[in-house]
């Protein structure tokens, strides 16, 4: 199979069998069969299970109605609606959980990653014990006891911890009040994503500025004020609706606001805790392996080590860090999955309902690959975009 | 004095952050002093006399024949209790250096054959099953040994393998009687009754072992130049890491039901193992083809140029330098699957985060989550952080001849 | 059977490839096996628990004793697999087990597109709720917003979902596949509600409250939801072994109404009554006919008892559950229990 050598002329009186090119086709068909033959082995056993059990198949189930109700949805939900909306709901939780995840373990984990190298031994001490802590408990676990304590050691609804009658804690989640739903809030979101346009339209310019004239252009701040700017003008020129909806107890439960579920909470925060111990860990590795030359210019330069940290040392680890960080962002994700196990109505759990009320395991099982494989695909991609973008430019 | 002053006092900010975190250290130890040694209740017959006291010990100490061993009958639990020694005294010995030669060989084989012997009780060993195991460890070994063998060696192995192929064509067309070897020194039990640590055990272990030379085997597919062997194994590696574990656990208890012939059932355990087993080699693939990478170009150059065939080539040159190198990163899998065994639970395994669970259920003894969990978590701890201490003592070890 | 042969030579499957109930008649391999395997339940007190030692009890787990007793005379020859709602019907239909004693709702949908058979009515049960008493709720029409604990993947997911709807009430609903769990985050005051059958509300009341609650402080409301008829499954196909199922439960109420039990069965033996000597085998013929032996009756209720004796002892007073019989009193005494003859 050195396929290397191969082709130059005088090879061509090989004898059939010994001649590489053969021999590797021959090969590969007798592999390709057997997986072949294994395929068709399981597919004609499916069929004929199908056929003999009288179980449906295809996606017609998609339309039917649901039936089943969701804990916590982030679009509008009844069991009235279809096994496809109850799927989409699942899928949009599970983006939810991974995304916030992913940023807060990012944040968390550079912080111990950071801190691990302090010279302050004590505290240098104190996140290796995190980082050790966490990283050799399973995740499962965590979220077993974050789910476990937050409902046996908060108070009922009726008792709920309050704080000036606006947040309310207890073991049904924290309730807090949100501006009450009106017309103008799409538009404040269109305001806010064009000023985040904006923001990276002026950074870009001021960068450019600043390389062609050496004028530094305080683009962070500028581009700030137009994040948070646009959307206030347009809730002012709306006639600045500021009616809330506040959490009030009635009944059994809080009504009004907005909940965080002990479900998501001690999901998120498994999440968190345990994959920032591994990104802390791919932190530290990315700037120790820098050159010590670095940081000591740095310093010569006379900059604080908080300084040194922000503008030498952690955008070149940053290039070290990307990679190995991409497959935490994918562990996130696929280990938002046990969510199942304390209850948090992400992907997998809307599917597994289904796949009981419809008795269609394939065709839904297919529906959970398919899903995480794109969203796995779809960070890959990005941070390979982003590792290309950050790469070291060489002349 | 000197390294007080420059670890923890080196400068103002330093200071206050040493004091501070002084300060919240002692107070959070004298807290978790009380409550899990100085108020804690060590034995009690039943939860509610934990109540109003600190930590209920007296939980772990009913339970903890349940979480160690499941439900396996309660006479006789010395069973699993060996089994877990014969596994940790195999994965000890394999762990010195000394041992990395052919007694490998030897340890796991009586390591293997005392574990489950000891789990099942008895095993039974059908003919065919004796004639596929001789067909397997013939051809293997007249494979493997091709190259370094002596003739005769070679012809032995070839013998072995002869005797399977005869045996099973003999049984196939009924010439031969059925037979069972039957090694019964124990009652039998199956694995239904299994669980807690020893399932986690064996569920890691095992489930590694298998997933190994598939993983060796999917790296090299990776790296071949074959354009559908490539292709095939780079779909199999990237679909297996773009899907959780759980899809996985979920196809292996619903579906693969529906892709057997109709009648033949597979033991609930076997299906998680293969499920592991099949993650595994994908994340293992992934490790060695790392391993694969950092050989020089020249390596593979001049075992060509020696005019050794891509299997010598293989197993002479390239696979005993790379896997060398990425035993430490293959350790840190291994314990990433020791914790990860543990969402077995999901589809009704009984392993030791599932028993530990378990024993929560008890209502006699109900409501005190934190001291189960914190057990279960020192019992993971212990093992997860002595590998990896072994990986990281490994790597200096393995790299000090290539350091200059 | 050729891609049976090939499939198992695959691997080492054959290894761990254990007892598994080949298709075809489901009673021979029963009988060639020694024992008969069980699905029951993973541990509803009363209906099917395993003690510490293993041991399992139960009005399912009876069942299963009952079916051993009539085919092999002995009540012990019983495997039992404790299953999810989420494996059951694929352990059965697979041939995991021989039989589903798994408190399962007989339903059109599962007699048929599951490949099923269900037998005999075991237990008539309904969909209730179960709330702390300190709610101070007296009626399911109370319940509007509500947090409802409740088990994925059931008929009561969906019986919960419809009562609300019709109901024109609103709930939130937390739901975790193991029934332990759910019935821990229920306890530690998560939901308001747990909603199952009434007799899983009874069986949890009895024996799942965590202390130093008692069963006192939590009530089961009077509105039952739903009707759930609970029977034993087979596979659908040996026919032979389903009437063996279905007459096993139809001897132990036939028993009861002639007022032999466990105690009284071997002073019936020299009974002149010339049904109780039928259903005794006294009179041979029956059991026979059933392709059982004679004296299958006098097994069942010798080692098992008559179904009253069971229900007592596994769910009514004589147990902690405290059930009343209600439905399942016999025809006799105003319930729904009506057993085919023995004749």
């Amino acid at each position: 199979m050195a396929v290397e050598s191969i082709g130059s002329p005088q090879h061509a009186k090989i004898a059939p069998w010994n001649d590489p090119v053969i021999r590797g086709w021959v090969f590969q068909a007798v592999v390709v069969g057997l997986v072949g033959f294994l395929a068709w082995f399981l597919v004609t056993n499916t069929v004929e299970n199908l056929a003999r059990q009288k179980i449906a198949s295809g996606y017609a189930y998609l339309s039917h109605e649901a039936g089943f109700e969701i804990g916590d949805s982030m679009i509008s939900y009844s069991p009235a609606n279809t096994y496809a909306r109850a799927i989409l709901v699942g899928m949009l939780n599970t983006l939810k959980v991974a995304g916030l995840g992913i940023i807060f373990a990012t944040i968390l984990g550079t912080l111990i990653g950071v801190g691990r190298l302090s010279p302050n031994w004590l505290l240098a001490k104190i996140c290796e014990g995190y980082v050790e802590a966490f990283r050799n408990v399973p995740l499962l676990l965590w979220l077993f006891l974050f789910y476990k304590m937050i409902s046996e050691a908060f108070p009922g609804p009726r008792q709920a911890l309050n704080v000036l009658n606006a947040l309310f804690l207890s073991n049904r989640g924290l309730y807090f009040p949100v501006p009450a739903a009106d017309p103008i809030h799409p538009w404040m979101g269109l305001g806010l994503l064009a000023g985040i346009a904006g923001a990276v339209v002026l950074h870009r310019w001021g960068k450019q500025r600043q390389a062609a004239t050496g004028k530094p252009f305080p683009s962070i701040w500028a581009g700030a004020a137009l994040i948070v700017g646009l959307p206030i003008l347009i809730w002012l020129a709306g006639g600045a609706p500021h009616h809330m909806s506040w959490p009030e107890l009635k009944g059994f439960n809080f009504v009004g606001g907005t909940v965080i579920q002990p479900e998501f909470t001690a999901l998120l925060l498994g999440l968190v805790l345990y994959t920032s111990a591994f990104i802390a860990e791919i932190v530290r590795s990315g700037i120790l392996a820098l050159n010590k030359g670095q940081s000591e210019a740095a310093a010569a330069l006379g900059l604080s080590r908080a300084q040194a940290m922000r503008l030498v040392l952690l955008p070149q680890a940053l290039r070290l860090i990307v990679p190995p960080m991409t497959s935490q962002y994918l562990n996130i994700t696929k280990n938002s999955s046990l969510a199942i196990a304390i209850g948090y109505p992400d992907l997998v759990a809307s599917v597994n309902v289904t796949i009981n009320q419809t008795g269609q395991a394939i065709e839904n099982v297919l529906i959970i690959m398919v899903a995480y494989l794109s969203v796995s695909l779809s960070i890959s991609a990005f941070m390979n975009w982003y590792n290309k973008r950050i790469a070291l430019r060489e002349r | 004095m000197g390294w007080l002053r420059q670890n923890l006092f080196s400068s103002w900010g330093n200071g206050i952050t040493t004091v501070v975190l002084l300060l919240a250290i002692a107070w959070l130890l004298s807290w978790f002093v009380d409550w899990a040694v100085l108020t804690a209740v060590w034995t009690a017959p039943s939860g509610q006399d934990c109540r109003g006291h600190g930590a209920c010990w007296a939980l772990i100490h009913e339970k903890y024949r349940y979480i160690f061993f499941g439900s396996f009958p309660y006479e006789q639990h010395w069973r699993p209790l060996f089994a877990v020694l014969a596994m940790l005294a195999m994965l000890i010995l394999s762990a010195d250096r000394r041992m990395w030669n052919k007694r490998l060989l030897w340890i796991w084989s009586i390591g293997s054959a005392t574990t489950f012997l000891l789990m099942f009780g008895q095993i039974n060993i059908s003919s065919s099953l004796i004639f596929f195991l001789a067909l397997v460890i013939g051809a293997g070994g007249a494979v493997l040994r091709a190259t370094v063998g002596s003739p005769i060696e070679i012809n032995a192995w070839r013998a072995l393998a002869g005797i399977g192929v005869a045996g099973l064509a003999l049984r196939l067309v009924g010439l031969f009687p059925a037979f069972t070897l039957s090694i019964a020194p124990f009652s039998y039990v199956e694995t239904s009754l299994w669980g807690g640590l020893p399932v986690t055990m064996i569920l890691a272990t095992y489930g590694l072992l298998f997933a190994f030379p598939l993983g060796i085997l999917l790296a090299l597919g990776r790296r071949s130049n074959l354009p559908l062997i490539k292709s095939l194994c780079v779909g199999f590696i990237e679909l297996i890491r773009g899907v959780p574990l759980i899809s996985l656990l979920i196809m292996a208890s619903v579906m693969l039901p529906l892709f057997l012939p109709s009648g033949m059932t597979i033991d609930k355990f076997l299906r998680a193992l293969v499920a592991v087993i099949l993650f595994a080699s994908a994340y293992i693939a992934e490790v060695i083809r790392g391993g694969l990478q950092s050989l020089p170009k020249g390596q593979f150059e001049a075992a060509d140029a020696m005019g050794l065939t891509y299997f010598q080539k293989t197993t002479l040159v390239i696979l005993p330098q790379a896997l060398r190198v990425v035993i430490p990163p293959l350790i840190n899998t291994f314990i990433g699957f020791f914790k990860d065994t543990s969402l077995v639970l999901i589809i009704g395994i009984f392993d030791f985060l599932n028993t530990a669970n378990q024993a929560l259920v008890d209502p006699k003894w109900a409501g005190f989550p934190g001291e189960i969990y914190l057990f279960a978590a020192f019992v993971y701890f212990c093992f997860c952080f002595s590998m990896s201490r072994y990986s990281k003592y490994l790597e200096t070890e393995l790299n000090k001849g290539t350091r200059r | 059977m050729h891609k049976a042969s090939v499939a198992a030579a695959v691997g080492a499957v054959a290894l761990f490839a254990s007892g598994s109930a080949w298709a075809g008649k489901d009673l021979d391999s029963i009988k060639a096996r020694g024992n008969l395997i069980c699905g029951v339940p993973t541990g509803i007190a009363g209906f099917a628990s395993a003690d510490s030692q293993g041991k399992w009890t139960g009005l399912d787990v009876d069942v299963c004793r009952a079916v051993s007793a009539a085919i092999f005379g002995d009540s012990e020859k019983v495997k039992y697999v404790p299953l999810t709602s989420q494996q059951r019907f694929t352990a059965l239909q697979s041939g995991e087990v021989d039989i589903l004693s798994n408190n399962t709702t007989a339903t059109l949908q599962r007699d048929t597109a599951l490949g099923l058979d269900f037998t005999a009515i075991t237990y008539y049960d309904g969909q209730g709720f179960l709330v702390p008493k300190k709610l101070g709720v007296k009626s399911a029409k109370e319940l509007n917003g509500a947090t409802v604990c409740v088990a994925p993947g059931t008929t009561t997911e969906l019986n919960l979902a419809d009562y609300f709807r019709a109901n024109k009430m609103t709930f939130k609903p937390v739901v975790i596949e193991k029934v332990e769990e759910i019935r821990a985050a229920f306890f530690s005051g998560r939901c308001d509600v747990y909603t199952t059958d009434s007799s899983g509300l009874y069986a949890t009341r009895a024996a799942n409250v965590p202390a130093p609650a008692t069963a006192d402080d939590y009530v089961v409301l009077p509105e039952i939801i739903s009707k759930e008829p609970l029977a034993p499954a087979v596979r659908h196909g040996d026919q032979q072994f389903a009437d063996i199922v279905r007459w096993t439960q139809y001897a132990m109420l036939e028993a009861e109404e002639y007022g032999i039990s466990s105690k009284t069965v071997d002073d019936m033996l020299k009974s002149d009554n010339p049904t109780i000597k039928r259903i005794l085998g006294v009179t041979p013929g029956m059991g026979k006919a059933l392709g059982v032996e004679d004296k299958w009756v006098y097994n069942i209720v010798k080692q098992v008892g008559n179904y009253g004796e069971s229900f007592e002892r596994n769910v009514g007073m004589g147990s902690v559950l405290k059930i009343d019989r209600g439905l399942n009193k016999l025809w006799t005494q105003g319930g729904l229990q009506y057993a085919e003859p023995i004749r």
